[in-house]
């Protein structure tokens, strides 16, 4: 086979994107394999050391914070808890307000929708001194569902499902009532498996949303045992890197490459069932 | 009562579209009842309301003794096979049939054998596993009509259900469905635009027009009978010829030909049509047809052409006879085989 120079062309762009994404993540985890002392000393580093299990026992173990109670362990729990509330009561609600707007026919339905939809206008940072004062008369500061509520409605992930609902043909509703299907059967036996390839992708963007977090967790959390990850990443290592000690840097570099494993997870795990529902053409 | 009563049905849409006028009917326990007429005639939308998937504007449907104005669909223990079929396309065959009857609780042996008794009948065992999507037309329509079968409804309603099919297997499935019919027994209403369709399928025949029933009858009463300009223009094929005609005294008065002691006490403007099938050759004939295009279908030849006047009259004629453009043909009407309308009104007079 003959290779264009095009193609060659188009390879090398390509190739440069992949490593755009790629380095800084093989740095990353190249110089979380060091000593720290040699990081300082020599800077950032492409090829492995032999500091591994020693960075990473130290970090996912070692207690933090001002009480030195809490682990990087607990705090990858505690965010993916977060992410994972958030995410699974995000595609949840979104889908089923959709649903509501789309097949109850009422005066207001369009209205509600531009409603729902100019929220996007006004993400939680916007709203976050009202959020605050709310979740906290309702005493939910230092709590998983102080940590999820406040995130759960999506104006995004409402107008993607609206819009596929759109699609799908009346008569398949029409069908499904004649055989008995109520509002709630409809839902579950129709609209989220035809739309499951549609639930994992905003699941994994819901997931990654929640599980970076770090405004509202940082507010809203004064207990150290509800600490996020992203917060952990400014706090753990603060106080020890102002003292007389040496910037722990390769560790914080592990503590970053562990901090991305949950989402990559997620995303392998999903990413499947994703392209298995986007190459069965079902509709 | 009967098994299914219209009573004075009339159907609004909210955006002011009268569908259906006042529309009453019955059918009978078994019956195969067909709604026919033309496309936007009201069809769909009547057979909608007994489905329950359109509100009935006013006027009261009972089913089975029952009033069922207000029952939900899912209540009414109605099928439907509709246009495209409506199949779910996330389940496969099995559970597309199965699906129904999983609702109303029954136990899952006995949907087995449900299931599988109703592919049988439909030929449709082999597919079970399958997803709709990997099933041809004629397989999707079959599991179409298994789905509502496997219920075993009060009553199957059909949409144009074989007017997605081509044009053989449209035949054949239009004998199958009969067939089925037959041998369930259940009450039928099925609607299409096609008359040959309307004519082989139906027990009794409803031929619908701007939201009203024009007639209603058996296929053959129909075609022998129609009361009306329309009737008589939309059943039959090829369609009736239709010429300007004059009335008088009892003497029709054509373009060129005349019709005595007619028996009609009506005088005026009037519409005479005569079916092409009823017209045969012989000398000294009422009608001097000049050819200009013949048809071959084998079986039989169809004839187009010019009587002074008038375009494209057909006559059918035997498949043995040899016909060319140009020619001169003489013809009769059959022993009062032809029908007179109130030019005006469209209204039957003879
Ligand atoms: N949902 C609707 N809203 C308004 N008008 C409608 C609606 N559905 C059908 N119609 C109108 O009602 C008439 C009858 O429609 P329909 O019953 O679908 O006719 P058919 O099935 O005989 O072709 C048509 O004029 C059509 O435009
Ligand atoms: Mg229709």
């Amino acid at each position: 086979m003959k290779i264009k120079p095009l193609q060659i062309v188009a390879h090398i762009i390509l190739i440069i994107g992949v490593l755009l994404m790629v380095l800084p993540i093989w740095i990353s985890f190249a110089s979380s394999t060091h000593e720290n002392v040699s990081i300082l000393t020599e800077g950032m580093r492409f090829t492995l050391g032999d500091q591994f299990s020693r960075n990473y026992n130290e970090v996912l173990n070692e207690k933090g914070g001002w009480s030195e109670e809490v682990t990087a362990a607990k705090m990858f729990v505690n965010s993916f808890i977060m992410a994972l509330g958030i995410a699974t009561l995000k595609v949840a609600i979104s889908a089923m307000s959709a649903y509501a707007l789309v097949y109850y026919r009422f005066k207001l339905a369009v209205p509600i929708f531009w409603l729902i939809f100019i929220t996007l206008l006004v993400p939680l940072e916007v709203r976050i001194f009202p959020s605050y004062k709310i979740v906290s008369d309702l005493g939910l500061t230092n709590s998983y569902t102080g940590l999820i509520l406040p995130l759960v409605a999506s104006a995004t992930a409402t107008f993607f499902f609206r819009q596929f609902y759109k699609t799908i043909p009346d008569e398949l509703l029409e069908s499904a009532k004649l055989d008995g299907a109520n509002a709630w059967s409809f839902f579950i036996d129709f609209l989220v498996p035809l739309s499951k390839t549609m639930i994992a992708a905003m699941f994994i963007f819901m997931f990654v949303y929640g599980y970076s977090q770090y405004l509202w967790p940082l507010i809203m959390t004064t207990a150290e045992e509800y600490w996020t990850v992203v917060m952990g990443m400014k706090i753990i290592y603060t106080e020890s890197y102002e003292g007389v000690a040496l910037p722990r840097t390769a560790e914080r570099f592990a503590y970053i490459i562990l901090s991305m494993i949950p989402p990559v997870l997620v995303v392998v795990f999903l990413q499947k069932w994703f392209i298995k529902g986007l190459i069965q053409t079902e509709k | 009562m009967s098994f299914l009563d219209l009573k004075n049905v009339t159907k609004i849409y909210p955006n002011g579209t009268k569908a259906v006028h006042e529309t009453s009917l019955s059918v009978d326990e078994g019956e195969f009842m067909v709604f026919v007429g033309p496309s936007g005639c009201g069809k769909s939308t009547l057979l909608r309301m007994v489905a329950g998937l359109e509100d009935i504007t006013e006027g009261d449907i009972n089913l089975d003794g029952q009033l069922i104005n207000e029952v939900d669909p899912s209540e009414r223990d109605v099928a439907m096979v509709f246009q495209n079929y409506a199949l779910y396309p996330h389940m496969n065959v099995y559970n597309n049939l199965a699906y129904g009857l999983k609702n109303r609780g029954i136990d899952k042996e006995t949907i087995e054998q449900k299931v599988n008794d109703a592919a049988k009948l439909l030929q449709i065992s082999d597919f079970l596993q399958r997803k709709p999507s990997m099933l041809s037309g004629g397989q999707r329509q079959r599991v179409a009509m298994g789905r509502a079968i496997v219920r075993n409804p009060k009553i199957f309603l059909f949409d144009e259900p074989l007017s997605n099919l081509d044009a053989k297997l449209r035949i054949q499935m239009r004998l199958e469905i009969k067939k089925l019919q037959q041998k369930v027994g259940v009450t039928s209403i099925f609607v299409t635009h096609d008359q040959v369709e309307a004519m082989t399928l139906a027990d009794r025949l409803a031929v619908i027009n701007n939201g009203i029933i024009e007639q209603l009858g058996t296929p053959i009463e129909i075609y022998n009978n129609p009361e009306s300009l329309f009737v008589a223009g939309f059943i039959g094929s090829p369609q009736m010829n239709f010429l300007d005609a004059n009335l008088n005294n009892k003497t029709l008065s054509a373009e060129n030909f005349e019709i005595k002691n007619i028996d009609s006490d009506y005088n005026g403007e009037v519409t005479l049509g005569i079916r092409p099938e009823h017209l045969i050759e012989s000398e000294n004939g009422l009608i001097n047809l000049k050819v200009e295009l013949v048809e071959q279908l084998g079986s039989d030849n169809l004839v187009y052409g010019q009587i002074k006047n008038i375009k494209d009259f057909c006559y059918r004629s035997p498949g043995n006879q040899t016909i060319k453009r140009g020619d001169t043909l003489s013809l009769n009407i059959e022993e009062n085989k032809y029908y007179i309308f109130d030019k005006s009104t469209g209204k039957r007079v003879n």
